[in-house]
């Protein structure tokens, strides 16, 4: 290693350790890269030309016809929108809750300041499996009112509850998602207001305005890049949950497509070929998402972690 | 299709402008609407008012495969030109509807349910979730043998369920597949062993298993230890009544084991759907499975292809019992259907219709591992191979419903018999005394049933 | 990181308020009117009560439920009450719990000992000004955003036995020579740490990248000017400086051991070598089984456990900051 300092001259000359240095980088990439690969080039491979050839075989044929049955038998577009109407409102509320909170708590002194923001970060760190059989039951048994629904095609989707309960609802899996990461995102949003200085609170109060109105007009648009960030992060989370909805929601048609990937396997992904198309349509949104706010991510990913 | 039921739709006239869906809201709208709804939804701790419309009944089914379920769809169809009443189809798949079914028949039940009898059809009827329909049965038992009669009562005597299809447990091989080979059926277990070797030797995996889910090769032991030990011993040995420490258990392992080197490598890695498959393509010889495995066999004249032979004899005075595991899948009434408080006639209409071999035909039409359990049905449509399904299970003197329908869920399962015949699979030839002692002690530490 | 308003002007203090807070050298407002604390009341409270209700309250019970033989069905009564009977039988008879303990701890070990150190690695050697360290970055981090279950999936395809890639490419196809990566329990854990691992390293490196850019070039660069190799900066300066990064990983190295669920249940339920603490308490408990008092039991061991990762996280990042 030559010259590069940190902050100091950015390409270096490439000497033999720079090249080794690449070498395994590049090596490593190709490593990490390989079961996505395998999984895009597996589901543009009829079956039957898997078996006749191997798995491991020059392609004949490539089309998306895997994609095209899975999507059609499987009816994957209702499990995106199943996903979309718990996703969109969780991380709203989620971030409007967290908000609200980290507002309180650093913008004010109480007593238990402290405390609650201990509740809601540990609360997020527990394994959800703690919770679950206490949770199971108050799902069980906590009434909700049916309001009817919106139908969209053949799916139908109940306002607040179809069967008068919490569980096997929309509305139940969007609130123990908006709980749980609250926790997380009140974290976030808690260190990022403490930089906000005071001062501004204290001033828009002595100018009058009333705190609802401080914490929309004064420190929400101050707040805006984390916001964007934990978006971002919490729309990955929430998209990527498995084990709420294949647990508190009983009818298989009504969860979002990762929980439904648990039961299509055997029943609509017959072949791994199809089980290949069925994970690369699943791993799509988010990688999307990624691409496209990549910056996002990692910064809500890293505010989370270090402190500020 | 998720919402249960039409007659509980209220039309809110706001609903249309302040739905997120209607894009003129402002975005902060949209988020002040959003909170306020899902606050309200909390707070609001008052039951809807469930007014259920006439003649309509709700059914969950456990019929998610699509050929099933379009059977199903006809069944609804059938009934409503029939009787003018609606079928209203909650499906789950399969494995949810199984996992949280006494989560389900506890909160808000659909009015009628697809599922099992023998233990576990008890098990809901003890708990006082399923209602009993003795009339029911008396209008339709002339239109079923006399076999299903004890198939279909609690522990209290009363009618719990209506047998809408069974299937057998058999070994099921592709007749062309002999045919090239020149292989003969085997009847007893050395031609069975036989019939093995030279399918080995033929380059074919002689018996193929997929047994990833661990209950497929449940099958196996029950019909092993059905014909080593008999029916009563096998159903004591399920519910406690005998020790899994047993000689004789010791001797269905060990019998087990002369078989276990026919079977492929990676058979743990493998759902039942993958094993299938590989005597769909012609590269294993046999399974023993469910009829319904010819789901499996869905290509051109694959279907036509597919046979089965029993269990062959093992040498023992049981073989005359001529015992399977026949599983009979029953549809119950639930006790804590909204519905159903107000009104029972509806989803009566419903069980009287299902119980018609008519009814149960179309069903089988879409998903031909399912044989109508009803007298009534018109055997014409049978293929030779239903036919002869038909004809073994009523050959049969004995009939079990297949291990984890006999014995309690909680050992059945997977943190359970299923890892412990994975574990047997594993190392076949070692001594099972060892492995016994474990099933037994878990046998042991489950708690009483109530 | 954005907004930070530096100037610190002489603070309003007003000379009213009592209690906790003035001792930290914060008063209180007296500009607060009666609607403005009702509305702050309002806006932790109700989030609040969602908290408790929701994830602390269910906490508790399980607590007071693993004390009892409930089966879930009707009511909780005194008669149901068994005493440390679950954790008796969890002990010295449940056959599937030693296992399952041992199972969260290879994972543990696993994370802490390949996955994480792999991660720090990628992170220090991507830290240096290398040409295509986004490109790099971003590969290694994509797995991150993909669900454990996808990536259960996508693994598979690498592991089938008969017609995944691994044994297809190294001739392990036939049989007798086959190896069953995910039948096998002998391997089937390690096979699974392997997928798992796939996503743990990159998010370690995210987060180990954040922590290095932190630490100033002005240490680094005096080091190097003393005459200091490249690993004996990394060791003796920037890894003890990154102290609490160093920490955070760890903990969440654990946290996420300990939560592995996805994708044991998504291979096989968590069976046959890949029983997990998590999959126990869902197979006993919501399944047919109903053992709702065993599964309380599980729960509470495994809550127990992972108490130990979150309280040193809190104290961590939870000291009171003194400015």
């Amino acid at each position: 290693m030559t010259v590069a300092l940190p902050g100091g001259i950015v390409s270096a000359p490439l000497s033999p350790r720079r090249v080794l240095l690449h070498g395994f980088l590049i090596a490593m990439c190709g490593l990490w890269l390989f079961p996505l690969a395998w999984a895009v080039y597996s589901s543009l491979r009829p079956f039957s030309e898997t078996i006749h050839s191997g798995s491991v075989s020059l392609p004949g044929t490539l089309d998306l016809s895997n994609y095209i049955t899975v999507w059609n038998d499987a009816e994957l577009p209702y499990y995106y929108l199943n996903t979309l109407v718990v996703v969109i409102p969780g991380v709203a509320l989620a971030l409007i809750l967290a908000s609200v909170i980290a507002f309180a708590v650093t913008q004010f002194s109480w007593r238990f300041n402290l405390i609650v923001l201990m509740l809601f970060t540990a609360g997020n760190l527990l394994p959800p499996q703690v919770i679950i059989i206490p949770l199971y039951w108050l799902y069980l048994h906590t009434p909700i009112p049916s309001l009817g629904s919106i139908d969209i095609g053949t799916f139908s989707f109940a306002i607040f509850s179809d069967n008068d309960l919490l569980y096997d609802q929309y509305i139940g899996i969007i609130l123990i998602h908006v709980v749980f990461q609250t926790g997380f995102c009140t974290f976030v949003l808690s260190n990022y207001m403490k930089t906000i200085s005071r001062e501004l609170t204290e001033s828009a109060l002595v100018d009058g305005a009333n705190v609802f109105h401080i914490w929309w007009r004064v420190i929400l648009p101050l707040c805006r890049p984390a916001l964007a960030a934990l978006a971002t992060l919490e729309f990955t989370w929430m998209y990527n949950d498995f084990f709420w909805a294949l647990i508190l929601m009983f009818h298989g048609d009504k969860r979002p497509i990762t929980s439904a990937l648990n039961n299509m396997q055997g029943q609509f992904f017959t072949n791994y070929n199809m089980l290949a198309a069925g994970a690369v349509l699943a791993a799509i949104p988010p990688i999307l998402v990624f691409i496209l706010l990549q910056k996002q991510f990692v910064r809500g990913l890293t505010l989370g972690a270090t402190k500020g | 299709m998720a919402d249960s039921n039409n007659g509980r739709r209220v039309d809110l006239p706001f609903l249309d402008t302040t739905l997120p869906f209607d894009l003129a809201v402002s975005r902060r709208d949209m988020l002040k609407i959003g909170g306020a709804m899902s606050l309200a939804a909390f707070i609001a701790a008052c039951g809807g008012s469930a007014t259920p419309a006439g003649g309509t009944v709700t059914m969950g089914s456990n019929h998610s495969d699509a050929a099933e379920k379009r059977g199903m769809d006809a069944i609804a169809a059938a009934f409503k030109s029939s009787t003018g009443n609606t079928l209203k189809l909650n499906t789950v798949d399969h494995n949810t509807f199984q996992d949280q079914i006494s989560s389900y028949l506890q909160g808000t039940p659909d009015d009628v349910f697809t599922w099992f009898s023998g233990h576990r059809m008890r098990f809901f009827a003890d708990k006082g979730l399923a209602t009993p329909i003795d009339d029911v049965w008396d209008k339709v038992k002339g239109n079923y043998t006399e076999a299903f009669s004890t198939a279909v009562k609690g522990n209290d005597g009363h009618v719990y369920g209506i047998p809408v299809d069974y299937y057998p447990w058999a070994v099921f091989y592709r007749k062309s597949v002999f045919q090239a080979h020149s292989y003969k059926v085997p009847t007893s277990w050395d031609d069975l062993i036989k019939l093995c070797q030279q399918m080995k030797k033929d380059g074919l995996t002689p018996i193929a298993l997929g047994d990833k889910d661990g209950w497929p090769a449940q099958g196996t032991f029950d019909i092993i230890n059905l014909r080593l030990n008999g029916y009563d011993f096998h159903i004591e040995l399920l519910t406690g009544k005998q020790k899994w420490t047993d000689p004789r258990v010791t001797a269905t392992y060990k019998k087990w084991a002369e078989l276990t080197p026919y079977y492929p490598s990676g058979f743990a890695g493998t759902t039942w759907q993958q094993g299938a498959d590989t005597v769909v393509q012609k590269k294993a010889g046999m399974i023993v499975f469910g009829l319904f495995l010819s789901q499996e066999f869905s290509g051109p004249g694959d279907l036509d292809d597919l046979d089965f032979f029993p269990f062959p004899d093992l040498g023992t005075q049981y073989d005359a019992e001529k015992a399977l595991d026949a599983p009979i899948d029953v549809v119950m009434m639930s006790k804590k259907s909204p519905n159903l408080s107000k009104d029972l006639s509806a989803a009566k209409s419903f069980l009287e219709f299902y119980a018609k071999g008519s009814s149960q035909l179309l069903l089988f039409k879409n998903a031909p591992g399912f044989i109508p359990t009803a007298t009534d049905t018109d055997k014409s449509s049978f293929s030779p191979l239903q036919t002869k399904a038909a004809q073994i299970i009523s050959n049969a003197k004995r009939i079990t419903q297949f291990f984890d329908r006999d014995s309690r869920p909680d050992f059945a399962g997977a943190n359970g018999m299923q890892s412990f015949l994975l574990t047997f699979l594993r190392q076949p030839q070692a001594d099972p005394t060892q492995l016994q002692g474990k099933m037994q002690q878990f046998w042991d530490q489950l708690p009483q049933e109530a | 990181m954005g907004n930070s308003t530096t100037a610190a002007p002489a603070r309003k203090q007003e000379a009213s308020g009592a209690g906790a807070a003035a001792s930290r050298g914060r008063k209180r407002y007296s500009v607060l009117t009666g609607v403005d604390k009702w509305q702050l009341f309002l806006m932790v409270g109700i989030p609040l009560a969602l908290d408790l209700i929701l994830i602390w309250g269910p906490t508790v019970a399980s607590v007071f439920i693993s004390f009892t033989n409930w089966n879930g069905y009707g009511q909780i009564t005194a008669a149901n009450v068994n005493g440390i009977k679950n954790y008796q039988v969890l002990f010295t008879q449940y056959l599937f719990f030693w296992p399952a303990v041992r199972h969260n701890l290879i994972w543990l070990a696993f994370f802490g000992l390949v996955a994480t150190p792999l991660g720090m690695l990628l992170a220090v050697l991507l830290d240096r000004e290398i040409r295509g360290t986004r490109i790099y970055q971003s590969i290694f981090f994509l797995p991150v955003v993909l669900s454990l279950a996808v990536v259960g999936f996508i693994w598979e395809l690498q592991y089938a036995p008969t017609e995944g890639f691994i044994n297809n490419f190294f001739p392990l196809n036939r049989t007798g020579h086959m190896i069953d990566w995910l039948g096998d329990p002998n391997i089937n854990l390690l096979a699974v740490l392997v997928a798992a691992s796939w996503r743990h390293v990159g998010y370690i490196m995210v987060l180990y990248l954040a922590g290095l850019k932190s630490v100033d070039p002005a240490l680094r660069e005096a080091a190097a000017i003393d005459g200091a190799t490249e690993r004996q900066i990394f060791f003796r300066i920037v890894f003890p400086v990154l102290a609490p990064i160093n920490v955070i990983i760890v903990v969440v190295t654990a946290i996420e051991s300990l939560r592995a669920f996805d994708i044991a249940y998504i291979i096989n339920h968590g069976k046959n070598g890949l029983e997990l603490l998590s999959t126990l308490i869902t197979n006993n408990s919501i399944s047919e089984a109903s053992l709702v008092g065993f599964g309380s039991a599980i729960a509470v061991v495994l809550l127990l456990i992972s108490l130990v990762p979150i309280v040193i996280y809190l104290s961590r990042v939870m000291r009171p900051e003194r400015s």
